[in-house]
């Protein structure tokens, strides 16, 4: 199966079709970003502006279409500019710690012994303080901020990545084609990419995928546990943070602040969404048995 | 090769000897004191990241100790400026005691904060992991068993959806609609009447599980108020962990389905009822218990988010409010205490599941 078959089938595919169209429209938000909702002074383009000082929430009304959270921070403005932070989270946090899986995977599978033993039981170790309460630690430490999210994110989140890898490549290495590779004395850097990484990649990405979801809501989790983005800055967590003591709405309605809390919590739903109906239709086309 | 099968952990292999079985469980036994010294270090690492008089925090036991000392002579008298195995040492040596320094933001040590809050997250847990695991079992098996017919596309459109859905939101959603307009589900752990009468001198504290105890006092308003408070949490947790839990059990069931024994079962006339729930469900729930490890991971978190968006005063709501308040040694304090118990899980994990299947590699 080539790559433009495999295009063909997620374009077919209604769900995986409903997914691409979601990102495509979050794409396109990012990078048009500026034009539509054009920041003050480019310099601070994440800091989301305020239309007063009012304290309560206000609803949506003419300039502002997604009302004003608490501290009168525009909601549409945080949207359209968290999209880019979303982005940014998912692409670097995933990327680096599939690169920091892939290479522990591989390695560890590939020469056995006691390179295997040495990084799976690092592996173990990392594995053995809950993920989210890891990454609060570690971003307690190093100073509150996104960076810093990112960072711990990072430090504790390529160890599912290295035991799926290591168990692709576990399988992959006593195939005829290695073997054969090894035989006629091809070295070894050249075996891993172009035999090993090559072939076993797939399941790494349906992973990477389902993970771009799950980083995003893990950061905007941390935003709203109060470790993550400072207050006002453009992430959709942060946004939430804002809605938390309006939750209860007054006045009459409990739901009088609905759109504090539904317009960022749609966003991080529908872009994780998105990611993970990507991943399902992959792994549909790629094991169809498991449909 | 594009089209290689996404291979599952589902390993077929000759029948190993029960001798090589107690091999593994004593080799896992083994690796045990590794696995403790290894998070230990990448804790103190942590810690070791912060400055010398950050770090002064987490030796402390009581504020009264800093006053009217010299900041410098205290670095110097707790050796925090020697080499880090020292410290190291010292600092194991605590741990090992129970003692992981004074917390700021509980005003009390850490150790004590934890353990005064234990009760309220174990009574979470253990009314959150029953339901979510039987339910997410129950809809998989469903969905299985239905395969492509309608009921099985709704629980798959469902279970992606929440499987997509912050915890977070989800739990200020069930708090805006359950709490706020329909005035069912309050946050919290227990109303001002319940407590009340919890607090009072009469009611005993056999266990600091509100249930358990209200039933024991034969108070049956403070089992009820409990609950009230629990199902929102609950609720809350078991959307995202069912729809985990449900997929893993259908794709399971699913591939057993399809396996020449069921055939069988079905040619030889066996009722179908009969066929899925002794033939097939048991063999599809092995692989269920192998993601026990990684959903109890996701599950402690989960917590921690859930806790603090009810303000329901457990150890998960005390990790939030220290890491919010820079409350270095009550978060360390959480995670090595949350790493302790996440270690002795998976060794229950690991060594059941180990004897529930003997196909598992035994490596």
């Amino acid at each position: 199966m080539e790559w433009k078959e495999i295009l063909t089938r997620l374009l077919k595919n209604k769900l995986s079709l409903f997914g691409l169209i979601i990102i495509l429209f979050f794409v396109l938000v990012a990078v048009f970003a500026p034009y539509l909702a054009p920041p003050r002074s480019p310099d601070e383009a994440y800091e989301i502006p305020r239309a007063g000082w009012q304290v309560e929430p206000q609803p949506p009304r003419e300039g502002y279409p997604f009302g004003t959270a608490q501290g009168s921070y525009d909601i549409f403005y945080g949207m359209v500019w968290g999209t880019r932070t979303a982005f940014r989270i998912g692409v670097i946090v995933v990327g680096l710690s599939s690169f920091i899986g892939i290479s522990i995977g591989t390695l560890s599978a590939y020469y056995g012994g006691k390179i295997d033993e040495f990084f799976m039981r690092i592996t173990d170790v990392f594995m053995s303080i809950p993920f989210l309460v890891a990454a609060m630690v570690l971003t307690t430490i190093l100073g509150k901020g996104l960076d810093n999210v990112m960072i711990a994110l990072v430090t504790f989140g390529w160890m599912s990545t290295a035991r799926l890898m290591r168990s692709q490549v576990l399988e992959i290495k006593n195939e005829e084609f290695v073997q054969a590779s090894i035989a006629l004395g091809a070295s070894d850097p050249r075996i891993i990419f172009k035999h090993i990484i090559a072939n076993c990649i797939f399941p790494v990405l349906i992973q990477a995928f389902m993970r771009m979801g799950s980083m995003v809501i893990t950061a905007s989790a941390l935003s709203f546990l109060g470790v993550g983005a400072p207050e006002g800055y453009a992430d959709w967590g942060q946004m939430i943070t804002f809605a938390r003591d309006w939750i209860l709405g007054g006045q009459g309605s409990a739901l009088k602040y609905w759109y504090t809390v539904v317009i960022p919590g749609a966003a991080i739903m529908f872009f994780s969404l998105s990611w993970n109906l990507l991943g399902d239709a992959f792994r549909d086309i790629l094991d169809p048995k498991l449909k | 090769m594009l089209g290689r099968e996404f291979k599952k952990n589902y390993i077929y292999y000759t029948r190993k000897e029960s001798y090589e079985l107690l091999n593994y469980i004593i080799r896992r036994f083994l690796i045990l004191p590794f696995i403790l010294f290894g998070v230990t270090v990448l804790v103190f690492s942590m810690i070791m990241m912060l400055g010398p008089y950050q770090r002064l925090s987490t030796y402390i036991n009581d504020p009264a100790q800093l006053k009217g000392q010299d900041m410098d002579e205290l670095v110097a008298k707790y050796g925090l400026d020697d080499p880090w195995y020292e410290q190291y040492g010292r600092w194991i040596g605590g741990v090992a005691q129970g003692d992981f320094g004074w917390s700021e933001s509980a005003g009390q040590p850490v150790s004590e904060a934890i353990f005064s809050r234990f009760p309220a997250t174990l009574e979470l847990a253990v009314f959150a992991v029953i339901p979510v695991i039987m339910g997410g079992i129950w809809l998989g098996v469903l969905s299985a068993v239905h395969h492509n017919q309608k009921f099985d596309h709704i629980i798959r459109i469902i279970s992606t959806i929440g499987w997509s859905f912050p915890t977070f939101v989800f739990g200020l959603m069930v708090l805006m609609i359950f709490y706020g307009v329909l005035g069912w589900f309050p946050p919290g752990r227990l109303g001002a009447d319940a407590a009340a009468i919890v607090r009072s001198a009469e009611f005993a504290s056999y266990t600091g599980l509100n249930v358990l105890d209200g039933i024991l006092n034969l108070e049956f308003g403070v089992v009820l108020d409990s609950f009230r408070h629990l199902i929102g949490p609950i609720v809350t947790l078991a959307i995202v962990w069912w729809s985990y839990i449900l997929r893993i059990t259908r794709s399971s069931m699913l591939e057993t389905l399809r396996k020449d024994y069921i055939r069988t079962a079905r040619a030889k006339g066996v009722a179908e009822k009969f066929v899925i729930n002794k033939h097939a469900r048991r063999n599809a729930l092995i692989p269920v218990v192998t993601v026990a490890g990684p959903m109890v991971l996701g599950l402690l978190g989960g917590v921690v988010i859930v806790e603090s968006v009810f303000g329901y005063r457990g150890i998960g709501q005390y990790a939030a409010q220290a890491a919010q308040q820079l409350d270095y040694s009550g978060i360390l304090g959480v995670a090595m205490y949350f790493s302790f118990l996440l270690i002795l899980i998976n060794l229950i994990v690991d060594v059941s599941y180990a004897v529930i299947d003997p196909r598992i590699r035994l490596e």
